[in-house]
């Protein structure tokens, strides 16, 4: 099993690589499905189907160092910024393999060797954690940067305007990432936001914003580039808002049947991975029949994880005591 | 030693750890340039600089999460919540994020923040700017939860809260705040480790925050020959020294500063009969504010919190006839 950071250094390397996580991020989540219906996976999970290029192409261009605190929609964050499918799988299992140990589940998870915190299950409550670690790296004066992604639900909830604000002002090396797909769990974003387009909002808090194309994972490297290079510059924050869409519903229990019929036909011409499988071909960085090669191992490779983790150990009774408090250090006199 | 008034104890407490540790850092609600609303930062922007004292806009929420960032990433941050009941807004952060994160990193992160919040009645603030809420934060495993009682405590106390690795819920009753005393500088105090202020063998009072200061003068006025402790910590509370000093006295009263339902204090009145009931000579009881919001004209405020006259009478009263007293409500036929 290679390392988190081996898997980050991969995904860096070059397309291949990049489409590889997109097809493996896929696998994964399709193989989440059949886990819950055989009850091997309990409690509830979000599945990010659809949206594997934005969280590959924003783990190629920052550094380990970088942080990035993300949501309870986290699983492709998580194996995009290098975690293994096991300590991810593991976790989502509730198993001893998990990066969490067991103890955390789908919606937390964490490995701060690749700079991911504690991905939060609470709308917008990453969004000010993230602009507390760039006023650390401010104060600190590192260049590192950190990242926040969340959902277009949380840009109306007060976290996000708390948190957009204090990095304004402070000037914090700090990138903002809205999902946006559309749906905020059940409710079309008409239905609860005044606006269709979410990036405007920092134009009150006098930050630098725009909208990505999210199923390009060429626009989102663009884009995040630009505002990585902005926040490490001592330049500041910047919004942008990603134009992505959930192929699956909100949560486990969600079937999506509030979606107009279609929607999800004319989403899925522009997948991200047929985006991409189509462009690399049409450009000659690899054959129809690499790509296929590619989608049909990872199939397998998904499925020996799988069988990892079935077989991995339950966390001990004595785990749910630890990490509570920080162990008090020996003093040395 | 030094005589010092309790906010001046706490602004030392700041400068000291912010001159031994440059990780320290402090921010909230005009405590920068105004030195604080209650002058508990006097003097800490001039000597440590704008990076590392910052005044937020008002926006408990989003400054409070970001110390727990900051905290995540290396820093130290002391954050200022002007009175305890603004924490109502950023309860996600402390309770929800701050409290959770080791757990969920598999012990790979700690979150060494202190979040400060003055707190407590009688200076007539009304209803929303008078309440004490360590309850809130006692039930959040993940959190510790302390509270100062003079200038000792206000600069030991607050030293150990910025060296824990833990997030630290400091409490500072606001009444304190002028009120003087002696500090010795190099006293250090644990987090965890209740003061026994009196040392008495008919009775146990522990206590907590300003009602140390009542529960003492009642110790005073009703020759009752009392243990006085101030708890100090909430959570984690010093069983060791209140069950040790129960089992000398055999009788136990808590004075609490919050209402009679769901307080710390009951955790202690369970603990003692249930772990050292055999040593009791009289059930453990509470004296408490009613369960009302805490009201503003003076005459009323000033009965609301537990007053020296009748913890000193329920003192008295239980060591004559082994019954748990009245309240002073009960009395007054009002409940």
């Amino acid at each position: 099993m290679s390392s988190a950071l081996n898997r980050r250094e991969v995904v860096q390397q070059d397309e291949i690589a990049q489409f590889e996580r997109m097809v493996e991020i896929r696998e994964f989540e399709e193989q989440i499905n059949g886990l819950f219906a055989s009850g091997e996976i309990r409690g509830t999970t979000h599945l990010c189907l659809g949206q594997e290029a934005l969280s590959v192409g924003l783990a190629a261009e920052l550094r380990p160092t970088d942080i990035v605190m993300a949501t309870y929609r986290g699983h492709g964050i998580a194996l995009s910024l290098g975690l293994t499918p096991e300590s991810v799988l593991g976790e989502i299992m509730g198993k001893t393999i998990g990066c969490c140990g067991g103890v955390g589940g789908s919606m937390h998870l964490c490995d701060m060797s690749v700079g991911l915190l504690p991905t939060s299950a609470i709308v917008g409550g990453g969004i000010p954690i993230a602009a507390g670690a760039a006023l650390a790296f401010q104060t600190k004066g590192t260049d590192s940067v950190s990242v926040s992604v969340f959902g277009d639900g949380a840009t109306n909830i007060g976290a996000f305007h708390e948190g957009l604000n204090l990095a304004a002002i402070w000037n914090l090396p700090v990138i903002f990432i809205c999902d946006n797909n559309i749906y905020g769990e059940y409710s079309r974003i008409q239905t609860t936001t005044p606006i269709e387009d979410l990036h405007l909002r920092a134009e009150s808090y006098n930050m630098p914003h725009f909208s990505l194309d999210g199923m390009d994972i060429h626009a989102v490297r663009k884009g995040v580039k630009e505002a990585v290079d902005r926040a490490r510059n001592g330049g500041g924050p910047t919004l942008i808002e990603a134009k992505t869409y959930r192929f699956a519903g909100h949560s486990r229990a969600d079937q999506a049947l509030y979606r107009p019929v279609g929607e999800l036909e004319l989403w899925q011409t522009r997948d991200p991975i047929k985006v991409t499988q189509e462009d690399l071909i049409a450009r000659g960085v690899f054959t129809a029949e690499q790509a296929e090669k590619i989608k049909t191992e990872m199939k397998s490779t998904i499925e020996g994880v799988v069988a990892t983790c079935k077989a991995s150990s339950e966390p001990t009774l004595a785990s749910m005591f630890e990490n509570i408090w920080t162990p008090k250090k020996v003093a040395h006199v | 030693m030094s005589a010092m008034r309790v906010r001046q104890a706490i602004v030392s407490a700041l400068a000291d750890e912010m001159r031994a540790d440059s990780s320290v850092m402090v921010f909230g609600e005009d405590v920068a340039v105004a030195e604080g609303p209650f002058k508990t930062s006097e003097g800490l922007l001039a000597e440590f600089g704008s990076l590392r004292v910052r005044d937020t806009p008002i926006s408990e929420m989003g400054f409070t999460g970001a110390a727990v960032g900051a905290a995540m990433l290396g820093m130290k941050p002391v954050v200022e919540i002007m009175f305890v009941e603004f924490l109502g807004v950023a309860l996600d952060q402390l309770v929800t994020e701050a409290a959770k994160m080791r757990y969920l990193s598999n012990g790979a992160l700690s979150v060494p923040m202190v979040v400060r919040a003055s707190c407590g009645s009688g200076l007539g603030f009304g209803s929303q700017h008078s309440q004490t809420l360590e309850n809130w934060f006692a039930a959040t495993p993940g959190l510790k939860v302390v509270s100062i009682s003079d200038a000792q405590s206000a600069y030991s106390l607050m030293r150990a809260a910025i060296q824990d690795p833990d997030p630290v819920m400091v409490l500072e009753p606001r009444i304190l705040y002028a009120e003087r005393g002696e500090v010795d500088l190099a006293l250090q105090m644990e987090i965890g480790k209740a003061r026994v202020l009196r040392e008495g063998k008919e009775f146990t009072v522990v206590s907590l925050g300003q009602m140390v200061n009542v529960a003492r003068e009642a110790i005073a006025v009703s020759g009752v020959d009392a243990e006085l402790i101030d708890l100090a910590t909430v959570v984690p509370w010093d069983r060791q020294t209140v069950l040790n000093s129960v089992k000398k006295t055999g009788r136990l009263a808590v004075v609490e500063e919050a209402p009679q339902s769901g307080g710390w204090g009951s955790e202690i009145v369970a603990t003692a009969t249930s772990q050292i009931f055999s040593h009791l000579k009289a059930a453990p009881f509470r004296i408490t504010t009613p369960d009302v919001p805490v009201p503003y004209s003076g005459v009323l405020e000033s009965r609301y919190v537990p007053t020296v006259e009748d913890v000193a009478r329920q003192l008295k009263e239980s060591l004559v006839s082994n019954q748990t007293p009245k309240t002073w409500w009960e009395l007054e036929g009002l409940k």
